[in-house]
C-alpha cells in the first residue's frame, strides 16, 4: 500500500513559547524544532503497516522553509522511502494547506493519507476534513487503532469518542488522522540515520502545484496565557467554602 | 578569503546527520535511561531490555559497516554517543563505550573478512563485547600479562584470569589477550575472540565499587579454554600492538564519557540553583554562586573542543596518539571537579541520594583510572617529544 504522511515542523512542546510584545507571533529565537507529534504517531503507524504488509511505499509530504529538511530527513531515519518538500515561505491556513496537499495526492495517488489529528502550535485540527472534503474521500479521524481488509480495500478504524469507542469502517482510498494512543514511535536508529542521507527529498515551488493559497483568516493577535498566582491557604473547610461562593462565585 | 573561512568549521559544527544522531540519542537517554538511573545505580546492574534497546537505537554497531547490519558510521557519532548517555548515565555510557571504541574498534581493523563475517552480524544484533586486558599483576604494565596461550593442533588452550573486565557479566564475546609465548615476552601477546561459552571459561565475580556501578567490572576465569585458531585477531604475537594502539581511541571515548558526566553535573547544578532560594532570593542570582557555574561551564567547552578535535583528528588519519592521552587526562580532571562544584552547589541534598549530584561525583572517579591512569596518560604525552 502506497501511503502520504503529512509532517509539520513545530516548536518542541518542551520548549518554553514566549509572544511577540507586539503580539504578531511567537519569539522563534533559539526554540528547538520538531516532528508535530501526531505526525510522528502517523509515520509510525504507515511504516507499520508497509512492514506488517510486507511491501509498500511511506512519503512524507511537508510544506514550509528548507528548514522543513531536517523533520523529513529524521522520518527518513525512522524508515519512510521518500519525501516531498513544498517549498513555501508565507504563512498558509488549512484550507490552503488541503488544497495544496488535494494536488499533491493527485500526483502521487497514494492508497491512503496518514496526517496527525492536529498540529500542537496553532492546534487548527481542520486539513485533514478539508482534504476528505476536496477529494470526495472518506475520512477516520482521531483513529487509535487501524486495521486493514486482506484485499486492502477497506479498513476499520476505532476511534476514542467521549462516550466509549467507536468503530467505523470505510473504503480506500481514505483519510486517517491519528490520535495519541495509536501506537508509541520509534526512534530513528543510526543505521536508519545513515540510510536516510541517501533518500530523495523532492523539492517542488508551491507555485507549481497551481493552488489558490490565498488566505482567508489573519492571525489578529497572539497573547501569552494570564500568569497563575499564588493559591491561598485557608484554615478551616468553612473558611474555603466561604471564599468559593464569594470570591471564586463557583458555588 | 572565503576558501579558508569554508575549510575551517567550528569543531562543535555538526553536520546533519551527526545532529539528528546526537538528539537521538538525547532523547533516548532522557525518556528511555533517566527514570531508571537510581534504581540501576542501587541494583548494580544494567537491565537486558535496556541493553536491547541500545543494539536497536544502533548504538552498540556504529562504525561496523552496513553490509554486516552495523551503521557503517563514523568515530565521532561514537563519541556523541558516548557524551549523550554520560550526561545521564556514566554506566550506560561506559558500556556502548567499551563495545564500539575498544571491541569493535579493535576488529573493525585487525580482524580477517571470513572473522568479520562471523562476528560483526553478533555484535551488531545482541552480542555485547568486552576487552580484556588487565589481570592483577598487571594493570598499567600490561605487557606483564600471565595469562598464556598454548598451541595445540588447530587451537589454542588459555590459562590464566582477567581482572577489572568492564562489561564482564553482560559479554558474549570477549577480545582476550594472552601470551603465545613467553620466551618472547611481549612479543608473544596475542589477541582472541573468545566465546563466553567456551568450555573452561567463566565469568567470576563482579566488583563492588564506589562509581558507574551499574557498569559490570568483573574477573575471568580461564581455564584449560580452547580457542580455535581462526579466533586469533590479526597474528600471533601482535597483541600488544593491538591491545595498545586500540587504548588511543578508547581514551577519547573516556575523554567523552567524562566530558558527558560534567555536562549532566552542571545542568543539575544550574537547575537547582535557579530553583533554590535562600536569603530570599533564587541562589543563582549570587555571585558567587554565578562564579562557580561559569567556570564549569568553561572548563566543559575547553574539554568538549578537547573530544572533539582528537575524534576529528582520528577520522582525518593524522596522529592523535598525545592528543587522546591529553584528552582523557584532561577529561578526566574536569568530570572531577565539575561533579564536586555541581555537589557543592546543591549544598546538603547534593549529598543525598535524592539528587543526582552525589552519583556523577561517585562516577567520575574512574575517569583518572581506568585505560591508563593519569600517571601513564603523562608518560605518554612526554613520550610523544622526548622519546623512551
Amino acid at each position: 500500500m502506497k501511503t502520504l504522511v503529512t509532517v509539520k515542523r513545530v516548536p518542541d512542546p518542551e520548549t518554553t513559547i514566549r509572544v511577540k510584545p507586539d503580539g504578531s507571533g511567537i519569539v522563534t529565537d533559539n526554540i528547538k524544532y520538531v516532528i508535530n507529534p501526531f505526525d510522528e504517531i502517523a509515520i509510525e503507524e504507515a511504516l507499520r503497516i508497509k512492514e506488517k504488509q510486507g511491501g509498500g511505499e511511506v512519503v512524507l509530504v511537508s510544506i514550509g522553509g528548507k528548514s522543513v529538511t531536517e523533520q523529513l530527513r529524521t522520518g527518513l531515519a525512522m524508515g519512510a522511502d521518500r519525501a516531498i518538500l513544498v517549498l513555501c515561505e508565507q504563512p498558509l491556513d488549512s484550507l490552503a494547506v488541503a488544497k495544496l496537499l488535494t494536488k499533491l495526492v493527485e500526483k502521487e495517488t497514494p492508497e491512503l493519507v496518514l496526517m496527525g489529528k492536529q498540529a500542537i502550535d496553532d492546534d487548527s485540527n481542520q486539513a485533514g476534513q478539508m482534504l476528505a472534503a476536496l477529494l470526495e474521500w472518506p475520512q477516520a479521524t482521531f483513529a487509535s487503532k487501524i486495521d486493514f481488509a486482506a484485499d486492502q480495500k477497506s479498513a476499520t478504524v476505532i476511534r476514542e469518542v467521549d462516550g466509549g469507542l467507536e468503530t467505523i469502517g470505510f473504503a480506500l482510498p481514505a483519510i486517517i488522522t491519528t490520535d495519541l494512543r495509536l501506537n508509541e514511535p520509534r526512534y530513528a536508529s543510526l543505521p536508519g540515520i545513515m540510510k536516510a542521507r541517501k533518500k530523495e527529498i523532492k523539492e517542488i515551488p508551491v507555485a507549481d502545484l497551481g493552488a489558490d493559497i490565498t488566505p482567508r483568516l489573519t492571525v489578529v493577535k497572539m497573547a501569552p496565557p494570564p500568569k497563575k498566582e499564588a493559591g491561598k491557604k485557608v484554615e478551616t473547610v468553612q473558611a474555603l467554602l466561604d471564599l468559593l461562593h464569594t470570591e471564586a462565585k463557583v458555588i | 578569503m572565503p576558501e579558508l573561512y569554508d575549510s575551517c568549521l567550528p569543531l562543535t559544527t555538526l553536520r546533519e546527520e551527526e545532529q539528528l544522531f546526537r538528539d537521538t540519542v538525547r532523547e533516548f537517554a532522557e525518556t528511555r535511561i533517566k527514570p531508571h538511573v537510581m534504581e540501576m545505580d542501587r541494583e548494580g546492574k544494567l537491565p537486558r531490555e535496556l541493553i536491547d534497546d541500545l543494539f536497536r537505537l544502533g548504538v552498540m554497531g556504529i562504525e561496523i559497516p552496513a553490509i554486516y547490519g552495523g551503521a557503517g558510521a563514523n568515530f565521532l557519532m561514537a563519541i556523541l554517543a558516548i557524551e549523550e548517555l554520560a550526561r545521564v548515565d556514566p554506566s550506560v555510557a561506559v558500556c556502548v563505550d567499551v563495545q564500539n571504541t575498544l571491541v569493535n574498534n579493535a576488529l573493525v581493523r585487525w580482524l580477517n573478512p571470513e572473522q568479520k563475517a562471523r562476528f560483526f552480524p553478533r555484535l551488531v544484533r545482541n552480542a555485547v563485547g568486552a576487552y580484556a586486558l588487565s589481570e592483577s599483576a598487571s594493570g598499567s604494565d600490561a605487557f606483564a600479562m600471565q595469562t598464556q596461550a598454548r598451541l595445540d593442533g588447530d587451537s589454542f588452550v588459555l590459562n590464566g584470569r582477567k581482572m577489572w573486565i568492564t562489561n564482564g557479566a553482560e559479554a558474549e564475546l570477549y577480545l582476550l589477550f594472552a601470551n603465545a609465548d613467553m620466551t618472547k615476552g611481549y612479543k608473544g601477546i596475542t589477541g582472541f575472540v573468545v566465546e563466553r561459552d567456551f568450555p573452561g571459561f567463566s565469568v567470576g565475580k563482579k566488583e563492588d565499587t564506589l562509581g558507574i556501578r551499574a557498569s559490570s567490572t568483573c574477573e575471568l576465569i580461564l581455564d584449560d579454554v580452547r580457542v580455535p585458531r581462526e579466533n586469533v585477531v590479526g597474528e600471533v604475537g601482535i597483541g600488544y600492538k593491538v591491545a595498545i594502539e586500540t587504548l588511543d581511541e578508547g581514551r577519547i571515548g573516556i575523554g567523552a564519557q567524562m566530558l558527558g558526566l560534567a555536562q549532566g553535573a552542571f545542568e543539575a547544578a544550574l537547575a537547582y540553583a535557579k530553583e533554590r532560594k535562600q536569603f530570599g532570593k533564587a541562589i543563582a542570582e549570587f555571585q558567587a554562586v554565578q562564579f562557580q557555574l561559569a567556570e564549569m561551564a568553561t572548563e566543559i567547552e575547553a574539554a568538549r573542543l578537547m573530544v572533539y578535535n582528537t575524534a576529528r583528528l582520528k577520522e582525518s588519519g593524522a596522529s592523535f596518539v598525545r592528543q587522546s592521552a591529553m584528552t582523557k587526562y584532561f577529561c578526566s580532571q574536569v568530570g572531577e571537579r565539575v561533579a564536586s562544584q555541581a555537589l557543592e552547589v546543591f549544598g546538603g541534598v547534593g549529598f543525598t541520594k535524592d539528587y543526582p549530584a552525589e552519583k556523577f561525583y561517585r562516577d567520575a572517579k574512574i575517569g583518572k583510572i581506568y585505560e591508563g591512569t593519569s600517571n601513564i596518560q603523562l608518560q605518554t604525552i612526554a613520550r610523544t617529544f622526548l622519546g623512551r
